[in-house]
């Protein structure tokens, strides 16, 4: 493909840990081969080359947090054909969403001396708050090869081929024993979205929710079923208030149990 | 005859994670502003630690960076422990050993190929780099992937593993299951003698400073998860006393704090600060490619921590074949860690240098406060400080070089900016 003609890729980043975009980077075997097909026009973390947009593809990472990031995120939908979000924080808020259920001055208070210079918004939203996004890639941290997917959908201009649905599923597949029944263990894998393979069960532990809300969980009847199995209704506040806290599945789920509480 | 007056800026620093800015004024030929400025967004951490489970301490901390959370969880376990009054050892602990080698390997190498080298062959990415040394670029990438293999396989995954916990892990391995990793790991032993080689070539400019440099120090062994902290000139403390010795602030122009030694000033943390510090605890191995690299356990230019990073790669290489080699599958994945009250100190070396964590809990393990000092806010003051010194020896250059100049002494330090916030836009103004 002349170089011309290759689409015009770009990642940005927003409030985030930069995992996600380095997940790119950590496609060692694939790295050059997508290099050979995209025209990086835009990619901080790797490159100081920028390209003026428009862009034909942006990768999104990161939440919205600050009020200049707010302005920034509608420059870029305007400077992108197809926008896709990759990972937690942008798709659901991110951990830096535990902040929606606190007074954000007190955390300002809590880890900066100087509160004055701080300028944050009490709230951390996905992307899709803001602006209009064409596909969103769950995972804290996402899956490096369907983020590999999504760039060869994208390329080939199909839909991802990305399973929508719960981890649990992943886990009969793989014929894993269920942590849940067989030890007692805590695990969201059945209102957990499929994408990391059951990770977390494999590793002899529940899962923790990585990849947010399936289509449709069942958070109440999950919740209810722990909790007559001896788990407190704080533990349930804390397991569904981590890195997709914001989701609307999961932070509901956390308000009803801390009204428990 | 007129001064130079002219105004240097450029908006965005590239290759560093995480997102800032550097502002220089020049007056008068001569410096007169260094700020270093963070400008990702806060990001309130340890305050989201409170309240939350002691167990929950290694998952939660990851977060805070996708380049170095086996560093974090490693820092939250041991802090957790010291809290505990456990101490883990044996199998489990060379397993800890093991998986830090991975991060070390990744961390380090996706910085010398990735980030750093560019600047000395002087292309904006390694991507462009590629096109002219394929050969090199795909042997960084293989050798970042062997330090990856070990990551994904110990931890579950290579970014936020999940197989971390107080007292041990989740799951561990048979000594067949750890085996599959050596066969890529003495290709990758070879590979990271090579790069040491390859670096050592690299033109340098001629920079060395006086440093304070701050690391772990352990008896027998080059430093990961334990020993004191010690500094070239005379620091010699228990973790336990970090906060009594080091200072943090918080300065206007960033969202970061900066972190100063009392009564010193700024020091210098990572890679060569180890090195200074425990060349003689590294392997033969490494500390004769280090010596035929012209670095006879001293190193004071910032520019030649691309040598330095190498060097410790082969090192990790080296270790994590020797853990294999002698490993013996521990009788339980991890000791059993029972809540009680307690305040727990650790110090951890990230790759980018030391990693902090105090954690004070309640009898039933709730976190009720926590403090994280990461490298990157240890180092942000001697980067502005190496950029006051550097400056001025190359004012005569034209404004893109000088500027080129500047982002690399940045990025000699790896600076991760993420983490610090816990970024870099570089503005370099002359009036």
């Amino acid at each position: 493909m002349a170089n011309s003609s290759k689409p015009k890729v770009a990642v940005w980043k927003f409030a985030s840990c930069d995992g996600c975009q380095l997940s790119l980077l950590d496609c060692e075997d694939e790295l050059l081969a997508i290099t050979q097909e995209i025209k990086i026009a835009n990619f901080p973390e790797a490159s100081r080359a920028v390209i003026k947009g428009p862009y034909d593809l942006s990768l999104v990472e990161g939440s919205i947090t600050t009020p200049h990031d707010m302005t920034r995120i509608q420059e870029i939908r305007r400077l992108s054909k197809v926008l896709i979000t990759i990972g937690a924080c942008a798709t659901s808020g991110g951990i830096q969403a535990l902040r929606n259920f606190k007074d954000i001055n007190e955390f300002i208070s809590i880890v900066y001396a100087s509160p004055e210079f701080i300028s944050t918004l009490d709230k951390s939203t996905p992307i899709s708050t803001h602006v209009k996004v064409d596909f969103e890639l769950r995972g804290c941290p996402i899956n490096k090869m369907q983020l590999v997917e999504v760039i060869s959908a994208f390329l080939s201009n199909r839909k991802p081929n990305t399973p929508e649905h719960s981890t649990c599923v992943e886990c009969k597949r793989k014929g894993t024993v269920c942590v849940m029944v067989g030890k007692g263990t805590m695990c969201l894998g059945p209102v957990t979205h499929a994408g990391c393979d059951a990770l977390c069960p494999t590793y002899n532990r529940g899962c923790y929710g990585c990849f947010g809300p399936k289509e449709n969980p069942n958070t109440d009847s999950l919740a209810k079923w722990l909790i007559s199995n001896g788990k407190t209704s704080d533990e349930m506040v804390r397991a569904f208030r981590s890195f997709n806290a914001g989701s609307d599945a999961f932070c509901k789920e956390s308000q009803v149990n801390e009204e428990k509480d | 005859m007129k001064k130079k007056t002219k105004t240097i800026k450029v908006d965005y620093l590239a290759r560093v994670e995480g997102e800032g800015a550097l502002h220089i004024k020049i007056e008068d030929d001569k410096v007169s502003d260094v700020k270093l400025k963070i400008f990702e967004p806060p990001r309130f951490f340890e305050a989201f630690l409170r309240g939350r489970d002691f167990r929950e301490a290694p998952d939660i901390t990851a977060r805070i960076c996708g380049i170095c959370p086996v560093a974090y969880q490693m820092s939250a376990v041991h802090a957790m422990e010291n809290a505990l009054g456990m101490n883990v050892q044996g199998p489990l602990r060379d397993l800890r050993r093991l998986i830090y080698c991975g991060e070390w390997i990744e961390s380090h190498v996706l910085h010398i190929y990735m980030l750093h080298a560019p600047d000395f062959l002087g292309y904006e990415d390694a991507i462009r780099m590629a096109k002219d040394h394929k050969a090199i670029v795909e042997r960084g990438l293989k050798l970042k992937k062997a330090g990856n293999e070990i990551v994904a396989l110990l931890g579950g995954r290579e970014i936020h593993p999940i197989n971390v916990r107080v007292g041990g892990f989740y799951k561990v391995f048979s000594k067949k299951e750890l085996s599959v990793l050596s066969e890529n790991l003495k290709w990758a032993r070879d590979a990271a003698l090579e790069t040491v080689r390859w670096t050592a070539k690299f033109p340098f400019q001629d920079f060395e400073q006086d440093y304070e440099f701050v690391a772990l120090s352990h008896p027998d062994e080059y430093p990961f998860n334990e020993g004191r902290l010690i500094s070239n000139k005379g620091l010699n403390i228990n973790i336990a006393d970090y906060e009594k010795n080091f200072k943090e602030e918080h300065v206007e122009h960033s969202n970061a704090l900066h972190s100063t030694l009392k009564g010193g000033g700024s020091y210098f943390v990572g890679p060569m600060a180890r090195f200074n510090l425990n060349f003689d605890r590294l392997s033969p191995l490494a500390r004769q490619a280090a010596e035929e690299a012209g670095l006879k356990g001293v190193c004071n230019n910032p520019f030649k921590s691309i040598i330095v990073r190498s060097v410790e790669t082969l090192y990790a290489c080296d270790e994590a074949l020797r853990i294999i080699e002698s490993y013996q599958e521990p009788d339980r994945p991890f000791e059993e860690a029972v809540p009680c009250r307690g305040e727990g100190f650790s110090c951890t070396e990230a790759p980018r240098g030391i990693l902090y964590h105090r954690y004070k809990i309640d009898e039933s393990g709730k976190i009720l406060d926590a403090k994280i000092v990461p490298p990157t806010s240890q180092n942000q003051k001697t980067i502005e400080n190496d950029l006051w010194h550097f400056v001025p020896k190359y004012l005569d250059l034209p404004q893109d070089k000088l500027t080129w100049q500047c982002e690399q002494a940045i990025r000699n330090y790896d600076p991760c900016i993420s983490c610090a916030t816990h970024f870099l836009k570089l503005d370099i103004e002359r009036i």
